[in-house]
């Protein structure tokens, strides 16, 4: 075990500024990236679900 | 042969490569958690205080993982944009699409946590060295990859494009791995090679080799992930993705 206590840990000897700011950024662009692909799948099966429902509903209507 | 040759091309037929891509992504994504969890747990835990640079140089577990990311991530886009050009399938302008974001992120990442090294241990957050240099331009080069394609309609063309982008960029690549060796460079040299054993801890190895495994992991998911996302914005109105969405709100 490297670290005495919760202090020493974000201390990082010194350099918390560097690593923390090396991890803490790495950590929310990945989670970023991965909340934007989400969101962009989300985006394309609720369309074409729509365009699905749209042309059945045509298609229904051409038959009425 | 023959036989060979049909499997090959069942699995670059998007329809196929769909479904598949679908089940391996929670795989890939369940290993990447894990690997970073024992990755981080090994760096900031096991991993003794280096002599020379103090907890500073816990940013290596970022740091080289993110750069050898994008220069792999590099030659495999390049790679699937040559396929796409050689043998015209679809699935590979869309791989090399998918990637290109991913790489970007690294690539930032590598220069993100790399400047933040740079301050403590030389004194400065950035310098015109060939190292850093050539790695800056190859975050332009995958940022123009993605402009480019963006601003061309049809999609085709757009890989087409993109696709010579790639390849032409490509020797940056080498440039970026030997830059250390050819140019009196402020960044050190190689702290891993196949030729000679490792100048680093073996703890402080194995704990930077699992975040890189992480790393592929990940990136693996996420390209997966993204070139589902294309396939069905790109085969909109093919009869596989009719097929998809009936399946998935049966």
């Amino acid at each position: 075990m490297n670290w005495g206590s919760l202090e020493a840990f974000v201390a990082m000897g010194g350099y918390g500024p560097y690593v923390w700011g090396t991890y803490i950024v790495t950590i929310l662009l990945l989670a970023a990236e991965v909340l934007w692909l989400r969101g962009r799948r989300r985006t394309i099966v609720r369309r074409l679900g729509l365009m699905r429902d749209i042309s059945r509903r045509r298609a229904h209507e051409t038959q009425a | 042969m023959s036989q060979r040759l049909v499997n090959w091309f069942k699995y670059s037929s998007p329809a196929t490569f769909y479904g598949l891509a679908g089940k391996l992504v929670p795989w890939f994504a369940a290993s990447s958690v894990v690997l970073f969890a024992i990755g981080l747990y090994i760096g900031f835990f096991m991993a003794p205080t280096d002599f020379q640079q103090g907890e500073a140089y816990r940013i290596i577990f970022i740091h080289v993982p993110a750069a050898w990311m994008s220069m792999f991530l590099y030659l495999l886009m390049a790679g699937y944009a040559a396929l796409g050009l050689i043998f015209n399938t679809r699935l590979s302008g869309m791989m090399a699409q998918a990637i290109a974001p991913t790489g970007a992120l690294f690539t930032f990442i590598a220069l993100w946590s790399g400047a933040l090294w740079g301050r403590p241990t030389w004194g400065t957050y950035w310098v015109w060295d060939a190292r850093l240099t050539s790695e800056l331009i190859l975050l332009f080069l995958y940022v123009g990859f993605i402009a480019l394609q963006a601003s061309i309609e049809d999609p085709r063309r757009a890989d087409k494009a993109g696709a010579v982008l790639a390849i032409v960029g490509a020797i940056n690549v080498p440039i970026i791995y030997f830059s250390v060796q050819w140019w009196n460079t402020l960044h050190q040299g190689a702290s891993v090679s196949l030729t000679r054993a490792p100048s680093m801890a073996s703890v402080m190895l194995a704990g930077m080799l699992i975040m890189v495994f992480a790393c592929w992991f990940y990136s693996i998911a996420v390209v997966l992930v993204r070139v589902r996302a294309i396939m069905l914005e790109r085969e909109r109105s093919s009869a596989w993705v009719a097929e998809q969405l009936a399946d998935a709100h049966a």
